[in-house]
């Protein structure tokens, strides 16, 4: 296996830096399914007899793990480079697929949970971080961007996912649209059936990422491209800090409250969505003007917000710097959360827009942060602290949930509520992104004791 | 003055190497991931279209 190794992958001179991003596309698409796991939450919940709560726990247990893995993890994607990490990452998510086919097929759930959650989730996590330092090195003049092309892909991936899997499902179990109605819910064998589909499809996907993805040689720079004259800013360092060291210091923490919190409060939206649209817009009869369908509609178009935000942000970030687009994402986030909570029901329009704008923040803080750990730490160990830094996102996918279904739970039954209930709701979230706000102002640059010394640096590339 | 990450020597050559275009391979990964992508932002804006009708 020597030629999964971070020496093997080096890229030979003139290589075109532009067959990175589509491999990094190529893995950031396939764990990006992650987000489409609802198309066959019904019928998993029909399958095996069990409540959602028994059933959303796998989402759960693979984003919890996702978290954790990136974070334990990153140190060794780092030193073993992106080729490696992303073969492990395609052989952990395609077998998390098989396993769980395996427990559908035989009706035992707690090996979807080991499959899908445990064992999926490790390679989502390890997935997720694996191409991103790579894609920085290789854009060291557009970092921003390039770390927004990767994530988006994360994004898009359930856009890709949904339809795919509402197509397969359907060809599995013999859907004829004359005979099922609109209630129609796939079988469990034919989720167990996608499931084995999936993993093949996705490994062989991600393959395509592991043969192409190539480190840059140590000290290469893009053509006309001068270090030296590159914008100077006292939030861009020159230095390396370790992943060790990162994690001892205020600004790591700050920005890993920024992201928790901008996480948070995206997700009172995202996890809401479908049924927040139907009540904004419910009469005084108690029926919505907005149906099932069209809610759907919403839902999908949350998820190209989602997904475009990812890019467009994140390449912001390059021209205006990150602490300014944080400060737009938690600033003009939070305004648009007030318009939202107290004109979002008086216009179809303006409530789409404002939940679109709101979403792309949200996307948008996912895939700059590690332009912003890059300013703030170097390039040295950028893809051990972005793991580190996603337990965040963890942490705020289990808050974000809580808050707003506690809220929402003593603000009445579920199809009964209207626009003027989501208040509590709507207002914790303009809270939560006023903390982040200041937050974000207190983040500086890192004290230089952290900063590692320039002997280890070079023994270190020496090694790599 | 200390040395910075971009002063070491780069193996790779000089900087004004040309860049292989490689344009074969170019075209087949973006098609790679923009099929799919485009795939699935077209059938998902069909679904958008319901919102404002």
């Amino acid at each position: 296996m020597n030629w999964l190794d971070r020496s093997r992958s080096m890229a030979p001179p003139g290589f075109n830096r532009w067959l990175i991003p589509p491999a990094a596309l190529a893995v950031h698409l396939c764990i990006g399914q992650a987000y489409a796991t609802s198309v066959y939450k019904s019928a998993l919940i029909g399958h095996f007899g069990l409540s959602q709560t028994a059933i959303g726990i796998i989402f759960s247990i693979a984003i919890v793990m996702l978290g954790l893995s990136a974070a334990i993890m990153g140190t060794w994607v780092e030193r073993s480079g992106p080729r490696k990490s992303m073969f492990v990452a395609a052989s952990f998510w395609g077998a998390g697929f098989l396993v769980g086919a395996a427990g559908i097929f035989t009706s035992q759930l707690w090996l979807v949970y080991l499959g899908y959650g445990v064992i999926g989730g490790i390679g989502l996590g390890i997935g997720y971080i694996s191409p991103v330092s790579t894609l920085m090195k290789w854009f060291p003049d557009r970092p921003g961007m390039a770390t927004g092309m990767a994530i988006m892909g994360f994004g898009g991936g359930a856009l890709i996912a949904s339809p795919m899997s509402s197509a397969l499902l359907k060809f599995f179990d013999g859907f004829n649209p004359a005979t099922d109605g609109a209630d129609w819910i796939a079988s469990g064998n034919s989720v167990g059936k996608l499931f084995l589909t999936l993993g093949v499809l996705y490994f062989a996907v991600m393959m395509y990422g592991v043969l192409n993805i190539r480190v840059p040689a140590p000290g290469w720079t893009p053509r006309g491209w001068d270090p030296s004259t590159a914008k100077v800013s006292a939030m861009v360092t020159t230095k390396q800090v370790s992943a060790a060291n990162a994690i001892k210091t205020r600004s790591f923490w700050l920005v890993w409250a920024v992201l928790f919190l901008n996480v948070t409060a995206g997700i009172g939206i995202l996890e809401q969505a479908s049924p927040m649209i139907q009540d904004f817009f419910r009469g005084a009869d108690g029926n919505s003007a907005v149906n099932a369908a069209v809610a759907a509609g919403f839902v999908g178009m949350l998820s190209i917000g989602n997904m475009a935000g990812r890019f467009i942000w994140s390449s912001t970030s390059d021209v205006i710097g990150r602490k300014r687009i944080y400060m737009v994402y938690l600033g003009a986030g939070a305004v648009f959360y007030v318009v939202l909570a107290f004109f979002g029901g008086s216009s179809m329009l303006l409530f789409v827009a404002m939940a679109v704008v709101i979403i792309s923040f949200y996307g948008g803080s996912f895939s700059t942060a590690p332009a912003y750990l890059k300013d703030l730490f170097g390039t040295f160990q950028v893809g051990a602290i972005h793991g580190r830094l996603l337990t965040a996102w963890s942490a705020a996918g289990i808050a974000g949930p809580l808050i707003v279904n506690g809220l929402l739970d003593a603000q009445g039954k579920p199809g009964t509520m209207n626009a003027h209930n989501y208040l509590p709701v709507l207002l914790t979230m303009v809270g939560l992104l006023a903390i982040g706000f200041v937050a974000s102002t207190l983040i500086r640059p890192v004290d230089a004791k952290y900063h590692e010394p320039e002997e280890e640096l070079a023994s270190a590339r020496k090694g790599s | 003055m200390p040395s910075q990450p971009h002063d070491t020597v780069n193996p790779a050559g000089p900087a004004d190497v040309p860049v292989n275009p490689a344009t074969g391979r170019l075209v087949f990964g973006w098609l790679l991931v923009g099929i799919p992508l485009g795939y699935g932002v077209v059938t998902t804006l069909s679904r958008v279209g319901q919102l404002f009708q």
